[in-house]
């Protein structure tokens, strides 16, 4: 780890103008930061420590839905009343990731913001266009299983490791920031965050000192409320293919999916098809995937997932 | 490098100037904190890149808690903060001013264990025992968040109070690794202190 600077300011204001400076990065929880920074992959040379901002409550909202501070824990996120009975595919997608210990650390703008798993960009002895620009991608050719069949470019095949974005994408959450100079602003969760393309060390709509404020969840939407997360193991590791989905009577519904691409992969067209059934569903979600042989198994794993969630769903009818 | 000092002195000052224009310092910073360890408190100075782990075994050697991965992988780190169990590995001393911690020492001492020690014991949770001052904060812990009512990925109903069930211990346990495998012996550990309990 490179030395830095710490300083733990009082406002968002300070916060969001102190993290604007060249070399700063904000800290809430720690875990990904802290992990990257040890490796050197993340070398901020002074920390703006944002544990001490009023920012851990969970609100009504004026029009029924919730408002999320951006310090909320994903422990506490979870284990919330309100989200446990009208959102609970969030609850889901919340305790399926990481561990007890973790969760209690991590926060809401954290996990959202937290950076992709690709054991290359983890390798920094080996090129990677996301952690050293232009360096080249060492996944293209390498071992691909974990990595994303849907929405990659020649640069960068990484998936987004976060489980709660699943379920924030198929909720329609909304993002809200502060800039350095003061200014707010709300971005969906479907243009958070970004492919790849030709620039994949760009990973969000955020710009350069944002502050993430809170998550906004829109009224909640009727229906069953499901997260399938499938991994190698049975806990305590992220997803090879994630299901996010809300499935209303008669098979209407919303899905989304984690583990496939560089952001909660939600196609909206595709959700016509659910009443047909997972494999109309996935043929639609999923087209134009570009698999590799080592993961073609995800496009597969998407269909059998969510045909186990639809025929949960009529069972429970 | 002359300003690293000042800097140090100064990074825990609310609204300190931040950030030295050249985007890459290579001088060690320094910061006071004060750490509340099992009931006592402890002033230091560290390295700010000193992890809370790090802290508690180099600076106060209370070596009890330990470091397996030091990435969040493995749990032998755990100790709880303010209540809450964390990992110690990663988080940083700076971040703890004022905060409540309690590792393995805490919780008992050899003439006085705690009845989770005991449990571990008396079910021989352990072999070479480098994992267990972990799995033993977390367990206690996990005790506590089912009485909360925290939900699991395993609870059936995730609107519904959470059960004391094996299941539920396990699932939650999954963030403290064995490489002895001595987890069958480890859940009955939790399981008698959980069915005392409940
Ligand atoms: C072993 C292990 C297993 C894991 N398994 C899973 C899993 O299965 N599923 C899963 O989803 N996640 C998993 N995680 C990841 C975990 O969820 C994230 O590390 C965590 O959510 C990050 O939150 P944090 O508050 O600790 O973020 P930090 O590490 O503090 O910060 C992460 C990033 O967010 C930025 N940031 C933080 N707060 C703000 C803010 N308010 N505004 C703007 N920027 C901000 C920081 O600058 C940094 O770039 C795992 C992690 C570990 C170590
Ligand atoms: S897939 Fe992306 S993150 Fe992985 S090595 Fe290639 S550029 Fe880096
Ligand atoms: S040493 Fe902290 S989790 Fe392994
Ligand atoms: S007892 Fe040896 S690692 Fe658990």
């Amino acid at each position: 780890m490179i030395p830095f600077t710490y300083e733990r300011p009082g406002s968002p204001a300070e916060a969001a103008a102190a993290a604007a400076k060249p070399g700063a990065k904000l800290i809430a929880g720690g875990t990904n930061l802290l992990d990257l920074m040890k490796l050197e992959i993340e070398t901020p040379v002074h920390l703006v420590d944002v544990n001490g901002l009023a920012l851990d409550t969970i609100e009504a909202t004026g029009d029924g839905g919730l408002r999320i501070g951006a310090l909320v824990s994903n422990t506490d996120l979870a284990a919330d009343a309100r989200v446990r009975r009208d959102y609970a595919v969030l609850s889901r997608a919340l305790v399926s990731g990481a561990s007890g210990q973790l969760r209690n650390k991590a926060t809401t703008a954290g996990n959202l913001l937290q950076r992709t798993r690709c054991p290359y960009f983890y390798d920094t002895a080996q090129p990677c266009n996301k952690r050293s620009p232009g360096s080249g991608c060492s996944a293209i050719g390498g071992m691909t299983r974990q990595l994303a069949i849907i929405g990659a470019s020649e640069a960068c095949i990484a998936t987004h490791p976060s489980d709660m974005a699943v379920a924030l994408r198929v909720l329609d959450a909304e993002i809200e920031t502060l800039s350095g100079e003061g200014t707010t602003r709300r971005i969906p969760m479907a243009e958070f965050h970004r492919l790849p393309g030709d620039t994949p060390e760009i990973e969000t709509a955020l710009n350069a000192g944002n502050l993430i404020t809170a998550v906004i969840l829109p009224r909640p939407v009727p229906g069953r409320h499901v997260y399938r997360k499938v991994r190698d193991r049975a806990s305590y590791a992220f997803a090879l293919v994630s299901v996010a989905a809300i499935i209303e009577d008669g098979g209407r519904g919303r899905v989304a999916l984690g583990g496939v691409a560089h952001k909660p992969w939600r196609v909206e067209a595709a959700e016509s098809e659910l009443a047909r059934g997972a494999r109309a569903t996935t043929a639609r979600l999923l087209e134009g995937a570009r698999p590799s042989r080592d993961n073609a198994f995800k496009i597969t794993l998407v269909e059998r997932t969510l045909d186990a969630i639809l025929s949960d769903a009529r069972g429970a009818q | 490098m002359a300003g690293s000092a000042t800097a140090g002195a100064q990074a825990l000052a609310k609204g300190s100037e931040p950030a030295p224009s050249p985007p890459r310092s290579l001088e060690p910073v320094h910061s006071r904190v004060r750490l509340r360890v099992n009931g006592t408190d402890h002033d230091l100075e560290v390295d700010t890149r000193t992890s809370l782990l790090d802290a508690l075994r180099e600076h106060l050697h209370l070596t009890g808690t330990k470091k397996g991965c030091d990435h969040g992988q493995c749990g032998a780190c755990t100790i709880m903060v303010d209540g809450q169990r964390i990992n110690s590995c990663l988080t940083l001393a700076v971040m703890h001013e004022g905060d409540a911690i309690t590792t393995i020492e805490g919780l008992g001492t050899p003439d006085k264990l705690h009845p989770m020690q005991a449990a571990f014991i008396s079910h021989d949770g352990y072999q070479c025992g480098y994992c267990t001052p972990g799995q033993i904060c977390s367990a206690v812990a996990v005790l506590e968040e089912i009485g909360q009512g925290i939900p699991s990925h395993v609870t059936a109903d995730i609107s519904a109070a959470p059960s004391l069930s094996a299941d539920e211990i396990r699932e939650r346990m999954s963030g403290n690794i064995c490489r002895c495998g001595a987890y069958s012996n480890i859940i009955e550990a939790i399981t008698e202190v959980a069915g005392r309990r409940a």
